[in-house]
């Protein structure tokens, strides 16, 4: 703590560093949503207790390195991999809790197949994913999940899907799979959704540590640096745009899911 | 006598602003005359008094930076039996 003031005896504290949460200063931009999500994660397994037995799946992307934040075990899969990876580990360790937490040019581009496959096969792993409709760490490229209209550094001119496809909808295509059992999509650009954001992650956990199916947060975010707008303007236009394309819903809740206690 | 407080990791802050738009009270501002040892202008509170520990500027910051303390209930009403006794809302 850089200052050093006495508190009162009369107050108590309200808010505290997560112990999931490693001191690492993180590269991330400034005002980057990543940096929101990672706390609500560690606060989740503070929570639930299961530091000692998570093991996370870091995907490729901006959050590569999210294995120097969160301090739980971790292992770097190859781009869009990070699914079959974390299905290989839960097979072989049942007892472990097994957590992907992947971008959407990780999970809806290169990683489709690997996450449509592991949602329908009901692997019991949680996947947090982070929609900022654009590729950040390469520089700001069109990525699958990009606003029609939307300027990025591979469509200067706006996407046009005559050429470069419509944006997808990733949670609505997971929750029309069998093995799913919780889908659902937050927005973490308000308080209220940043709550919500993390009872959702919390509800994905528990899906799986009560061994039910695969579960997912699709959580919507914001690139401020790549959108070219300051962090606060960023969450108003995320709310505004990418809100209006991709709806806060649970796509898909089953009756034991929905029993559990949150 | 404030209802709250946070206490600002200063050098973890990137000075990205959220907090300073979130807080309900308006009490924090980034520190345009002084640099943290990454090179970004900090948050700061401008009115300690003011707080009311919500705790939504930690909330919001994709940093960590704020540890934040709340009177408890008790003393909390109190306080608020002074103020309004202050401002003449209740004589005596």
């Amino acid at each position: 703590m850089s200052q050093a003031v006495a508190v009162p005896e009369d107050m108590e504290q309200v808010y505290a560093y997560p112990r999931s949460l490693t001191q690492a200063n993180s590269h991330y931009c400034p005002g980057c949503v990543h940096g929101i999500v990672h706390r609500l994660v560690a606060e989740v397994i503070d929570e639930l207790g299961i530091r000692e037995k998570t093991i996370g799946v870091a995907p490729v992307g901006c959050a590569v390195l999210v294995y120097n934040y969160i301090n739980t075990d971790f292992v770097e899969a190859a781009h869009g991999r990070a699914p079959a990876m974390a299905t290989g580990i839960k097979r072989v360790s049942p007892d472990k809790i097994v957590f992907t937490y992947q971008g959407d040019g990780d999970l809806a581009a290169i990683g489709t197949a690997e996450i449509i496959h592991a949602a329908n096969r009901g692997e019991r792993i949680t996947t947090v994913f982070i929609n900022n409709a654009i590729y950040g760490m390469t520089g700001g490229q069109m990525a699958p999940t990009t606003l029609e209209g939307m300027i990025t550094t591979s469509t200067p001119g706006g996407r046009d899907h005559l050429l470069a496809g419509y944006p997808m909808r990733m949670s609505e295509i997971l929750a029309q799979t069998a093995g799913a059992v919780y889908v659902a999509r937050e927005a973490a650009l308000d308080l209220a959704g940043i709550r919500r954001t993390k009872r959702a992650i919390k509800r994905a956990f528990l899906a799986q540590i009560h061994g039910l199916g695969f579960a997912s947060v699709e959580v919507l975010a914001t690139c401020p640096t790549n959108w070219g707008l300051d962090p606060w303007a960023a969450m108003q236009w995320a709310k505004e745009n990418l809100g209006a394309f991709y709806p806060l819903d649970t796509f898909k809740i089953t009756d034991e899911v929905k029993a559990l206690p949150v | 006598m404030a209802l709250g407080m946070v206490l600002i990791d200063v050098d973890r802050c990137k000075g990205c602003g959220l907090c300073t738009h979130i807080c309900p009270v308006s009490i924090l501002a980034l520190s345009k005359d002084t640099l943290n040892v990454r090179g970004y202008h900090p948050v700061m509170v401008t009115d300690t008094e003011a707080c009311i520990g919500c705790a939504s500027c930690a909330m919001i910051c994709p940093d960590v930076v704020f540890t934040v303390y709340r009177r408890r209930r008790e003393t909390r009403s109190a306080v608020a039996r002074t103020a309004s006794a202050q401002a003449g809302v209740i004589s005596g």
